[in-house]
């Protein structure tokens, strides 16, 4: 393995250096349907699940395959993508927002051969490369965060976790029976940088134990004042701690019954790892929605305060996504998000319907907003 | 044969939905057949040690990576996020893992022939497994080596006219909804504004300056399709001011059940022939329609343009014409202080070339602001809620506006200002005196 140099000399790092230039432009990589009728299009539809057209004023059409696609992907899967792409599509795709793939063809004579060549692939043990669907009242993909894959905060994993949902839930990504949409995510800590929070169904990765401190090297490893000051409780305090061999350490104490086990302290400073495997597991959260359709975006609630991490197929986890789905299905209105059937019914009945226990866990007490979650009516259901 | 013995991670190999397991594999075992002759740079079995350090986090129940580390590129404070291995000895494959952000286009349109040329470079250089796309939109290029990182870049900005994207307390990549591109409702070009301001704050993107992380989210239209008032320090929503376009033959085409309503979303049950007083009118939040004489009516002054109507009737209603956007301040997930969504802070702009005065009064005087106040780690929400709303419109010069609150305050504790009470605060205690003894 032979360094090769990209031409990049490190004795003069600024020589040619190209900077600040950003992404690529967005129009080098339209299709030509795409340039001539962008801003005309007029009407779309739905043909089946996973495949749509759209129609421009101008009288195009354009055809849409919608599949779904792991995050996590090989460039030997990108490159299958771009073989699928070039063989119908003259060599353009899009990807969305939920990590689907999407194959624009101009005529519907284009989208069959399509559809069967992306149905036909398999990976070798077994599961579609590209399974079709994704559109209208239906699950669409997860969208989710790094986990155990490659990050240092998780409390659960995340590709595995949607792996198994998504399977469970796969017969919703492929028809469009829901009263609406149903958007599920996972964020495998509560940092969140999948903004889980308001969706309709939400994994969360969730620590319970407070950090263990690793007396010896927290002062070399971290600022302690900037591990003091990330702690959103304060519950963290300086303290003087004596090692095993009498030698007086630098070192942080946590008020442990104020820890929130949100690890911001240990993303400050990494000798204060939380991470274990009994303690950390998943929380499930329910009912939020970004759009502002009818009602306005809501935040979703908990509704299960936790799970256990059950490795490799978190079996407790999608059975009570499945059960919630389920439900909401048989309960909903037409165009009814999950947020909207709880709070049309009231949240008493959304426990019994999805036969969920209410626990104390799930009465907020984070500060002020906590209030304006309990019941100031005495309007409620028997 | 692997190279690590992963019996956890071979049970998601099984079902329907793609296995990232068998795409691993997949990538692990081309690279060490290497039919190419590509020279790797980093580690032959890199996919082969992730496999295994993830099939030990699924033994473990815990993750084996440790925290990332100052590594990046020179003169940038951003697009690289280091990552080692806790077990090096036994992955030495994934010992140093660094993910690098790539800025993606705007809209997320591709063409084959520029994945081919990243593929072909992350091959090369780093582990082959990629993210299409991290959460916040970028092209994450998976787990490479310290010195290779340098070697990207140049190669990523030389070869492929390319950048990285954004990370720790910068700008992060700016995304957006498909926009205009392919969508009937998106009141601006999502993609163009996108990549302008993308472009034009290259510096904040690479050289952190802030107190945490900033990001703008573009959605065309209040469906909000990249859940930027969920998640964008700025989120830009489409809307429109005038009156929704309606076509009265395709609304009886609706009615008559010719046409499948919500461009046929609920296929998959028979929810019954289509009711429109019961799908539409009775669902309408503001209740601003009516039939009349089979005719729909649109009181439009009263509608919040929630997008229901046109969602379900796509081919009768369309967007008004008078289009822009409305600014949300403040969104973010509940680290530190709890979620908070975007709150409107502009209620319309027209979104145009150049984009100065989105740029002028509204960008840059906020940040102005979250630079001067905001303290380490505090997002733009909590700088918000600390220091009031009112301080957001007094750093802007926006006007106040119902619209900007759900509700009027509940409690009078307004904090008077001295120059707005009439003769000022300082007074005489002595005068007051001579009328109110002591």
């Amino acid at each position: 393995m032979a360094f090769v140099s990209s031409g990049y000399n490190p004795q003069k790092p600024m020589e040619n250096r190209i900077t600040d230039i950003g992404p690529r432009h967005f129009e080098e990589f339209y299709p030509p349907v795409v340039k001539k009728n962008k801003g005309k299009w007029l009407y779309h539809e739905i043909l089946e699940p996973g495949v749509l057209v759209h129609v421009s004023e101008t009288g195009d059409e354009l055809y849409t395959v919608r599949v779904g696609g792991c995050r996590l992907m090989s460039v030997t899967h990108i490159r299958e993508i771009c073989e699928i792409a070039d063989k119908y599509c003259d060599g353009h795709l899009r990807f969305t927002t939920r990590n689907n793939i999407e194959f624009l063809v101009a005529s519907k004579d284009k989208v069959e051969p399509l559809k069967k060549d992306l149905a036909s692939r398999k990976f070798a043990g077994g599961s579609f490369k590209f399974p079709i669907g994704g559109t209208g009242a239906g699950v669409t993909n997860i969208i989710h965060t790094q986990g155990w894959i490659h990050c240092h905060t998780p409390a659960t994993d995340a590709s595995g976790p949607v792996k198994a949902t998504m399977d469970v839930l796969f017969d919703d990504f492929q028809d469009m029976r829901l009263p609406a949409q149903l958007r599920v995510s996972l964020a495998c800590c509560l940092n969140m940088c999948g903004a889980v929070h308001c969706s309709d169904i939400a994994i969360l990765g969730y620590h319970r134990k407070p950090p263990m401190l690793d007396h010896e090297y927290l002062d070399k490893m971290c600022e302690i004042p900037l591990a003091i000051a990330a702690c959103p409780t304060a519950a963290i305090k300086p303290a003087k701690v004596e090692l095993a061999d009498g030698t007086k350490i630098n070192s942080v104490a946590v008020n442990e019954p104020r820890c929130m086990f949100c690890g911001n302290c240990y993303t400050m400073c990494p000798a204060m790892p939380l991470a274990d495997d009994v303690g950390d597991g998943i929380v499930i959260m329910v009912g939020g929605k970004v759009s502002n359709r009818i009602s306005a975006p809501k935040f979703s609630k908990v509704v299960v305060a936790f799970l256990p991490n059950e490795m490799p197929r978190w079996p407790s986890t999608t059975a009570c996504i499945k059960k919630i789905v389920e439900a909401y299905s048989a309960g909903a209105n037409k165009y009814e998000r999950v947020g909207e059937w709880a709070e049309r019914i009231g949240w008493e009945r959304f426990f019994e319907k999805c036969e969920l226990e209410f626990t104390h866990h799930l009465i907020d007490d984070f500060r002020d907003p906590a209030y304006y979650t309990w019941r100031q009516t005495s309007q409620f259901k028997f | 044969m692997a190279k690590h013995k992963t019996p956890l991670l071979d049970q998601l190999e099984s079902g329907p939905w793609p296995s990232f397991v068998s795409d691993l594999k997949q990538e692990a075992e081309s690279r060490s057949k290497n039919e190419k002759g590509i020279e790797f740079q980093i580690p032959v079995d890199v996919c082969e040690d992730l496999l295994g350090v993830l099939e030990l986090s699924f033994k473990h129940g815990r993750t084996h990576w440790k925290h990332g580390g100052i590594v990046g590129v020179f003169g940038y404070g951003g697009g690289v996020i280091g990552r080692y291995c806790d077990q090096p000895e036994m992955f030495p494959g994934v010992a140093h893992f660094h993910t690098m952000r790539v800025s993606q286009p705007a809209g997320k349109f591709y063409t084959t022939k520029y994945l081919r040329d990243i593929c072909d470079l992350w091959e090369m250089r780093g582990s082959g497994i990629t993210n299409m796309h991290g959460s916040t939109g970028d092209i994450i290029f998976l787990g490479t080596t310290t010195p290779q990182l340098e070697e990207i870049f140049w190669e990523l900005g030389h070869n492929l006219n390319q950048d990285l994207g954004g990370s720790g307390s910068n700008l992060r990549t700016p995304s957006d909804c498909v926009g205009q591109a392919r969508c009937e409702w998106a009141c601006y070009d999502t993609q163009a504004i996108c990549h302008d301001l993308t472009v034009e704050y290259q510096d904040e993107l690479h050289r952190p300056a802030f107190p945490y992380k900033f990001k703008f989210k573009f959605d065309g239209c209040p469906n909000c399709c990249v859940a930027s008032i969920a998640r964008a320090d700025l989120s830009f929503i489409g809307t429109w001011r005038d009156d929704i376009g309606i076509d009265q033959e395709a609304v009886a085409a609706y009615v008559g059940g010719e046409l499948p309503p919500n461009g046929g979303s609920h296929a998959g049950r028979d929810w019954g022939p289509f009711d429109i007083q019961k799908e539409v009118i009775d669902l309408c939040p503001t209740k601003c329609m009516w039939l009349e004489d089979k005719k729909l009516m649109i009181d439009n002054r009263e509608c919040t343009r929630c997008m229901h109507c046109i969602n379900v009737m796509p081919r009768a209603l369309r967007i008004g014409n008078d289009r822009g956007c409305s600014i949300f301040a403040g969104a973010k997930a509940p680290i530190l202080d709890g979620a908070q969504m975007g709150s409107l802070i502009v209620p319309f702009i027209k979104v145009e070339e150049p984009y100065d005065e989105i740029k002028e009064t509204v960008i840059e005087p906020i940040w102005d602001w979250w630079m001067e106040e905001g303290k380490n780690r505090e997002r733009l929400g909590e700088l918000m809620k600390r220091q009031g709303f009112q301080k957001l419109l007094e750093v802007t010069g926006f006007k106040p506006d119902p619209r900007m609150v759900q509700e009027p305050r509940h409690n009078p504790y307004i904090f008077w200002k001295e120059d707005e009470v009439e003769g000022g605060f300082q007074r005489d205690v002595n005068e007051f005196r001579k009328y109110h003894q002591r």
